[in-house]
């Protein structure tokens, strides 16, 4: 609690204890028990006697702390003085909680996401250390972290090892070792050694600086649910306001034409009763709150959710969709085997990474990354790249030629073709066929898990989509148990085949597509809700996709379903309970059945439940 | 041009009625008030300067909510 909290705290107990004298005294002394009355409701309301005081003189009278003001003066003036008096504590209890509560979740959130670096230890010319701003620190300069610090900018290691907790970043617990020439991103905690970074950008364009400003701004953008509750909080209470003004004078108007005793009092006493549940603080609260806690519950575990108004789709999803490479599977391509080669495997390798050297394909790299020594392009000569095919080169003299069956068929060399699902990558020497490398991309260790978590928790369909071959795609879907496929799409098939889907599904049900962010983002934006995987340290996916996966475990994808579910029925259950509560009450109210003591109550307990229900959705 | 500002508030419904009254400032294209993070994104009409557009809407918001407060 902060000394607001504090003071206010101390005049609520006051003004009870006052209030409790004031009742046993009631009989004995009389004039006492009005003093001490007077003393509590002014020691416990003068604020909003005071506010709602200034509103009128600025002709702003219709705020909460007028109503509340006419609610209680009115009751004193019809002699129910301890109703007048608890009302206002009831009223500001139910403030206290609000904004201890609201701090609480406040500062709980600031926590999860504790990875705002507050200086900069920078390296002077002269090799002394000082203490900077993160924001004062250049491009290139030389930073030093010491164990159980922060990192404040990305950079790249210059000297020193360390272990890193990136678990504020990517949720994963684990933490990992790094050496110099690693690239380390700011927010993760140094934990062994000292390490010194030379600093790869600004502190603003820093991954910790954007996940913070994008996390700010989620909760910015509004869901539909809190648009309805902030149009809801602007016709409530007027409409609350005009039905007591006709509540106090239209019965007792027909009740004195139609010849009856008019009975002023029990109606305005009535009206005064609708005036006490006119505030939608309850709502007005709780389902920012809720969302809040939902965004900030998903965060701590590495899943960023771009906005408040994404949270019903991803609750609702009904259909994930799935890129394979690098996000079902590894992306990492890997030399798995050489086969029907006459050379030993090391030879063909060697002649195919050096032939594909001035290539940049995934695939080439992971032939050179097999070979795994120094390539002397100096070996290489004539290189022609046939694009979709492959290379030819002149490698010690000999023609290499390194590509698909294309390929092979070009220079009529034969091959064989390959059982094995992956990349296939043909080698004929000197025009005859020399045997060939398979290359192929690992599953996930947990996509099979991921996918079968998306089936218990109800999704009814899962479906991969992937340029490569019929036969890599079957053995992956297999191996994870995706529900179907969809194999050698061109980047923009893979636009059409989710609009296809998108087509087949019913209004309520909703697409994910989750892939990796990096060529994907037109699919990305097409989809109802738009996922990218790993995608920390990556601008243009964090750009493109909704919901942002720190790391690339897939099965965050169910969990951030489970936290979207959890949040948007927290969200409805508190309308549906403080909407249906309040009406409940102003029926009870008109018809006399509950009186001002149960107004408060149901108002503040209705709105200290749905608060306390919207906490929950910070645990995930 | 959009800039956020940090504000002071002590109740939820205050700031949806801040958020209103800076909507209805001149010079003020969107105004988005974020109670959990005591926030508010402004963004601007096209050649309005935040320096004269910021006090009006602060003064707009009092109106509504006499203790807000606005940081520009």
């Amino acid at each position: 609690m902060n000394k607001k909290e504090k003071t206010k705290l101390i005049r609520i107990i006051a003004a009870i204890i006052l209030i409790v004298l004031s009742k046993l005294t009631e009989k004995a002394i009389p004039v006492l028990s009005f003093i001490l009355f007077a003393a509590s409701y002014l020691t416990v309301g003068y604020d909003i006697l005071f506010r709602a005081w200034k509103g009128i003189l600025k002709g702003q009278a219709f705020n909460e702390n007028f109503l509340m003001a006419v609610a209680t003066i009115g009751a004193i003036v019809l002699g129910e003085y301890t109703e007048g008096a608890a009302v206002m504590i009831f009223y500001q209890i139910g403030e206290l909680f609000e904004s201890v509560a609201v701090g609480k979740s406040r500062k709980n959130i600031s926590e999860l996401m504790d990875i705002r670096p507050d200086y900069a230890s920078l390296r002077l010319e002269d090799g002394s250390v000082e203490r900077v701003d993160p924001d004062e620190v250049e491009i290139g300069s030389v930073i030093v972290v010491r164990p159980g610090e922060k990192i404040p900018i990305d950079g790249v290691i210059e000297e020193g090892e360390s272990y890193l907790d990136t678990s504020a970043l990517t949720g994963e617990s684990k933490p990992y070792s790094v050496h110099p020439g690693d690239a380390v991103l700011s927010g993760s905690i140094n934990q062994s050694g000292v390490i010194s970074i030379r600093t790869s950008c600004e502190f603003g364009e820093s991954t910790a600086s954007r996940i913070l400003d994008l996390v700010e701004n989620a909760s910015s953008s509004k869901s539909r649910a809190e648009n309805f509750i902030s149009k809801f909080a602007r016709v409530y209470t007027p409409a609350v306001c005009f039905s007591a003004l006709a509540l106090a004078f239209l019965p007792p108007l027909v009740r004195l034409l139609a010849g009856m005793p008019d009975d002023w009092s029990t109606w305005v006493y009535r009206a005064l009763t609708f005036l006490v549940i006119s505030c939608p603080c309850a709502l007005v609260i709780s389902i920012p709150l809720a969302f809040f806690g939902g965004l900030g519950g998903a965060s701590s575990q590495g899943i960023l959710i771009k906005g408040s108004n994404f949270m019903e789709p991803l609750a609702g999803a009904n259909t994930v969709v799935f890129d394979k490479t690098g996000t079902i599977t590894r992306g990492v391509f890997e030399v798995a085997g050489v086969h029907h080669s006459e050379m030993e495997s090391e030879k063909l390798i060697e002649l195919a990474a050096l032939a594909e050297c001035y290539s940049s394909h995934p695939i080439s790299a992971s032939l050179r990354k097999s070979y795994g020594k120094e390539i002397d392009c100096n070996r290489v000569d004539h290189v022609q790249e046939f694009s979709g095919e492959g290379v030819i080169a002149e490698v010690d003299g000999h023609t290499v030629a390194c590509g698909n069956q294309k390929l092979m068929k070009r220079i009529g060399a034969r091959h064989i073709d390959c059982q094995s699902a992956g990349t296939i990558v043909h080698v004929a020497i000197d025009g005859s066929y020399a045997g060939h490398i398979l290359i192929s991309d690992f599953v996930k260790e947990n996509s099979a898990e991921a996918l079968a978590q998306l089936k218990s928790i109800g999704i009814q369909q899962t479906v991969m989509l992937t340029g490569d071959s019929e036969s890599s795609a079957r053995s992956v879907a297999e191996a994870t148990g995706v529900d179907s496929y969809v194999s050698e799409l061109l980047p923009g098939d893979k636009v059409k085949k989710v609009e296809e889907i998108l087509e087949k599904l019913s209004g309520r049900e909703k697409l994910l597509f989750v892939g990796d962010g990096i060529n994907d983002a037109p699919v990305l934006a097409r989809a109802d809700v738009g996922v990218a995987m790993g995608a920390i340290g990556s601008d243009s996916a964090i750009e493109a996709a909704d919901v942002v996966i720190m790391n690339d475990d897939l099965t965050k994808i169910p969990q951030a379903i489970r936290i979207a579910r959890k949040c948007i029925r927290i969200v409805y259950e508190n309308i549906v309970f403080a909407i249906g509560i309040k009406l409940i009450c102003l029926i009870l109210g008109a018809l006399g059945v509950a009186g001002m003591w149960t107004a408060i109550f149901a108002d503040v307990g209705v709105m200290v439940l749905a608060v306390l229900n919207s906490v929950r959705a910070l645990r995930v | 041009m959009k800039k956020s500002y940090k504000i002071e508030v002590d109740c939820a419904n205050c700031a949806n009625l801040m958020e209103q009254a800076a909507n209805k400032t001149p010079g003020v294209k969107n105004a988005v008030v974020n109670f959990m993070l005591l926030k508010m994104n402004v963004e601007f009409e096209e050649g309005a300067d935040p320096k004269t557009v910021m006090p009006a809407v602060l003064a707009n918001c009092r109106k509504v909510e006499d203790e807000c407060e606005i940081f520009f």
